[in-house]
């Protein structure tokens, strides 16, 4: 059984959700329950891979002792550099561990989820340099990274946030209208992955294995809306599964394909990821470059701040050649919306109408080209074309 | 402080619109980004020896010149 996938978890959620429901409306907490269904359905889902649940309870583990030393050590030190990258050192260490065994044929501390629950950690750790958080609690924490609905896939929560929907006692009407929405956004999200998703993958391998320039453009889109349907579907699910357990997870997808630049693309596709960039490690590179003059102008700064972020979420999807290559393309590529947006030029034009249409279709190319490096086709009829040559 | 934290916007935004209106929204203007957030973070710091984090508002709170004036405000800035 695995996450929002077949019949036996569906069953497994509607079961799940009827008591959640129940505290909903009695206007209760559904805090506790949460923690205890999340643990119910992790044991059910993980039970076929006993070692990547093993890995799980390790990593909560030293994760959690990780999160409550740091922020002992900044009550007792104050904020210091050097335990802060080394925080964030361990933090990260059984990610890179996960990542990097792939290549020697092992998969240390890899578990379904690691990915993501990595981005949650890190997030405590700098929020508490940043002094926004002194202090988190064992049990919201612990439900914070378990929570069963966000584990696997995101959306990518902020434990704030996440802390304030989890403590709260919702008003019957409010959590009426929650409920509602919920469902509705379990519904959608059906028929994004199970319906539209499936048209789309089954075009793509009526198209598989042909180099005609025609039918790689075309897979370059039908793989672009593929992609759409499938993550925005699931997220969907993830979402308004939430919504029932009384948690407003951040939405993920807006419209990305009406985007008229690369910047808005980013501010609408996989929100919660982009924008966890932006927050932990764009941000931050900016600061320090702008703080200690790393480079001779702000432009030329912002330019290898987008194409390090972009690079990294690159290494993130995977280490290889297809994802460092698409992380390098949308990074030059924001680099290069940010150039052109400073152009006289552009400020003349930007809110013309036929501007905004060319852009538009511009933006919507480059976009589907990445994607196209995304599935690996462009390097693999890249490949064919050499050979051919 | 007003005048102090319009310099650094105006220098940031590259725009004098910012003096305008306070209460325009900057970001619909298209005046602030997130790479121009980080600028402010430390324009900021260097200027009134706070200290801000990326993730400390949300977007909306940072939206206006007086929304900026007022978080300095409740940081201690005069």
């Amino acid at each position: 059984m695995s996450f929002y996938d077949g019949l036996a978890f569906f069953i497994v959620l509607l079961l799940g959700c009827i008591p959640a429901i129940i505290l909903g409306m009695k206007e209760k907490r559904i805090g506790n329950y949460t923690i205890l269904f999340s643990i119910g359905i992790i044991f059910i889902i993980y039970r076929e891979t006993p070692l990547e649940l093993f890995y799980l309870l390790l990593y909560l583990f030293l994760e959690w002792h990780l999160i409550a030393l740091y922020q002992y050590s900044l009550r007792r030190f104050g904020r210091n550099k050097e335990i802060f990258h080394h925080a964030v050192l361990f933090a990260l260490l059984p990610l890179v561990m996960a990542k990097l065994s792939g290549f020697i044929g092992h998969h240390w501390f890899s578990f379904l989820g690691i990915s993501y629950i990595t981005f949650k950690v890190l997030q405590i750790i700098i929020e508490s340099y940043d002094g926004i958080i002194e202090k988190n609690g064992f049990s919201q924490t612990v439900a914070f990274l378990i929570f069963f609905p966000t584990l696997s896939s995101g959306p990518i929560d902020r434990s704030r946030r996440f802390e304030q929907d989890f403590a709260r006692r919702w008003e019957r009407r409010e959590y009426a209208e929650l409920l509602q929405k919920g469902i509705w956004k379990i519904l959608l999200g059906i028929l994004y992955k199970f319906v539209l998703s499936v048209i789309a993958y089954d075009i793509l391998g009526r198209i598989n294995g042909r180099y005609d320039p025609q039918y790689v453009i075309l897979y370059a889109y039908v793989y672009g809306i593929y992609m759409f349907f499938d993550f925005a579907g699931y997220s969907l699910m993830a979402i308004g599964t939430s919504y029932i357990f009384g948690i407003c997870t951040p939405d993920n997808f807006n419209k990305p394909f009406i985007s008229r630049d690369m910047k808005e693309f980013w501010d609408r596709w996989h929100i919660s990821l982009s924008h966890w960039f932006r927050d932990f490690l764009f941000s931050r590179f900016m600061t320090d470059a702008i703080r200690n003059k790393r480079f001779k102008n702000r432009l030329n700064a912002a330019s290898m701040g987008f194409i390090v972020n972009m690079l990294v979420m690159g290494m993130w999807h995977g280490l290889t050649k297809d994802y460092l290559l698409y992380g390098l393309y949308h990074g030059v590529l924001l680099a290069v919306t940010e150039i052109y947006q400073k152009k006289k030029w552009y400020r003349r034009v930007k809110s013309k109408k036929w501007y905004q249409c060319i852009s538009w279709f511009v933006t919507l190319n480059l976009v589907m080209f990445g994607f196209l490096i995304f599935s690996g086709i462009f390097l693999e009829t890249w490949a064919v074309l050499m050979r051919y040559l | 402080m007003e005048e102090k934290l319009l310099d650094i916007l105006e220098r940031i935004c590259d725009d004098e619109a910012v003096r305008e209106d306070l209460e325009m929204d900057l970001f619909e203007e298209g005046l602030l980004d997130s790479l121009a957030i980080a600028e402010l973070i430390v324009a900021v710091e260097e200027e009134f020896k706070v200290l801000l984090s990326p993730t400390e508002y949300e977007k909306e709170e940072l939206s206006t010149v007086h929304k900026i004036e007022k978080i300095l405000k409740a940081k201690g800035v005069e």
